[in-house]
């Protein structure tokens, strides 16, 4: 059987004297599509970052593709085949779109790079047509297929994508749900913190709610829509 | 006439060799976020290792070629002993930290060279100068530094703009924290980027030791220019450096000639229009 994708056990975070994550477990599956819900403040954004390492957790471990990763640095969590499109994006504003890309291209564990650069232009061919300008000039929506397209280039078996459609328009955000699922596709596993909840629900294989740095609820989708009460607790307005 | 020209080329010149120790300067603060008090005392490193070197070798350029691999390694050990201790502080602790170094280094200067100045002897070779007029000449060494640090000014263009390690530094500079959840490792990079800036500090130290005496505390007007440099040219730009030197080496040159009474402060007026004009410095973020 293959080891989880990433398996973080009794996570516990702090900032300051804050206690951001309680005793956290999570798992997913090679290939599984999960999707992190909450209201703001809850540790979505905080769990995303410990699992990439951007953050050091007070106590708990983290594995990825069964290898202990815990005391590790967020580069090696990267070479280790864990991607993260941040909130924000990260895009280097003085770098143009070809060199972001290639940034960080890399081959995966096994030597392959089954996203190399004429796929990622084939995925989003607006970033092939702005290929020689700089990150800034980019427009949300681009900058976003940017940084999908950045975070592929690193051969990962796990990508993390932090609020994936903020500030996109309808049609855009289509356009990412969309390239997404051929990602997930493809056999990557992923976790998706976003705020529309029709759109993850119709994405993911499994949902995962956070409230005040605990998981409240964990299953799929059917289960979550079956249960309007927990939908309004946890991510009505 | 002929004043204004011998002035106009010795502040290209000077400019020149201020944007190499700038240049590392600017390196250290705009990608790791490290007030560096300290970066003039590897000027002055550079300096007593050409007065050392050269009376080993007996040419400037050949204790430039030992001199430059030494202060990368000094760069890498004092980065590695106190500098990455320093990177999750704020910039008090910073400036309290390398303010303590040149305090360090100073005194292990008067140990190991004295207190008394010395000068290096330019290379038999490069004796004597170009004839500018009847009177005036200028000096062979000083054509050979100017030429020698536009050259370096261009590999490190070059360097940044074209190269794996140039895209890594660049991306640095706009989101560390990016650069380390893509793969690299920031604390390879802040070393190797620190170890740089230390070399080029010293670089300058060397090329100028045969132009001025080498003398206790040479580092610290080049400390203060540098930061002019870093602040007009804007964080982290190399071109901006490169720029904010030449314009604050003429500024200073002319300055002498024809507003002697304020020369030392037209560098200072020269930043603040630069600052009012373009907060972040001419090829800087905006503040």
């Amino acid at each position: 059987m293959n080891a989880p994708a990433i398996l973080a056990e009794n996570i516990n975070t702090h900032y300051g004297r804050s206690h951001i994550l309680r005793g956290v477990s999570f798992r997913v599956a090679p290939g599984e599509t999960v999707s992190l819900l909450g209201r703001n403040g809850m540790g979505k954004t905080t769990l995303l970052r410990t699992l990439a390492g951007l953050v050091r957790p007070s106590s708990g471990s983290v594995r990825l593709n069964g290898n202990d990763v815990t005391g590790e640095r967020a580069s090696a969590r990267s070479r280790a085949g864990l991607a993260i499109v941040p909130e924000g994006r990260g895009i280097f504003p003085n770098l143009t779109v070809a060199e972001n890309l290639t940034f960080a291209s890399r081959a995966n564990r096994k030597g392959e790079r089954p996203w190399p650069l004429d796929r990622v232009y084939t995925l989003f061919p607006r970033l092939a047509e702005r290929r020689h300008h700089w990150g800034n000039e980019l427009s949300g929506g681009e900058q976003q297929m940017l940084s999908i397209g950045r975070a592929l280039m690193t051969s990962p078996s796990i990508i993390l994508l932090d609020e994936a459609t903020e500030g996109l328009a309808p049609k855009l955000r289509d356009e990412i749900w969309s390239t997404v699922k051929q990602i997930t596709q493809s056999g990557i596993a992923a976790i998706i913190v976003d705020k529309n909840l029709n759109d993850l629900l119709a994405l993911a294989d499994r949902n995962t709610i956070m409230a005040k740095g605990e998981i409240v609820f964990d299953g799929p989708s059917a289960a979550l829509r079956a249960d309007e009460a927990l939908i309004h607790r946890h991510l009505g307005v | 006439m002929d004043l204004a020209l011998i002035q106009l080329l010795n502040g290209v010149q000077y400019g020149l060799l201020i944007f190499l120790a700038a240049s590392g300067l600017t390196l250290v603060f705009g990608i790791m976020g490290v007030i560096n008090l300290s970066h003039g005392s590897f000027y002055m490193l550079g300096a007593y290792c050409a007065l050392t070197l050269t009376q080993f070798t007996g040419d400037i350029f050949l204790s430039l070629l030992l001199g430059v691999p030494l202060a990368f390694v000094f760069g890498v050990i004092i980065e590695w002993l106190f500098i990455r201790r320093l990177y999750d502080r704020d910039h008090l602790q910073q400036v309290l930290l390398t303010f303590a170094l040149i305090l360090i280094f100073n005194e292990a200067q008067k140990l190991l060279w004295g207190s008394h100045p010395h000068s290096v002897p330019v290379p038999g070779y490069l004796q004597g100068g170009f004839k500018i007029s009847e009177l005036l000449t200028y000096p062979y060494y000083r054509v050979a530094v100017a030429a020698f640090c536009v050259a370096l000014a261009l590999g490190m263009m070059f360097v940044i703009q074209k190269t794996r390690i140039g895209r890594v530094i660049r991306a640095g500079e706009s989101n560390r924290e990016m650069v380390e959840a893509l793969g690299i490792d920031s604390r390879l990079l802040f070393r190797f980027v620190f170890a740089a800036g230390v070399a080029l500090a010293a670089t300058a130290g060397i090329v100028a030791a045969p132009l001025e005496s080498v003398y206790p505390g040479i580092g610290e007007p080049i400390l203060i220019i540098s930061f002019v440099v870093v602040v007009i040219g804007g964080i982290g730009s190399i071109k901006g450096a490169f720029l904010g030197a030449i314009l604050i080496g003429v500024a200073d040159a002319l300055g002498k000639v024809y507003f002697p009474a304020f020369s030392s402060s037209v560098v200072y007026a020269l930043m603040a229009a630069v600052l009012i004009a373009r907060p972040g410095g001419l090829f800087g973020r905006a503040a």
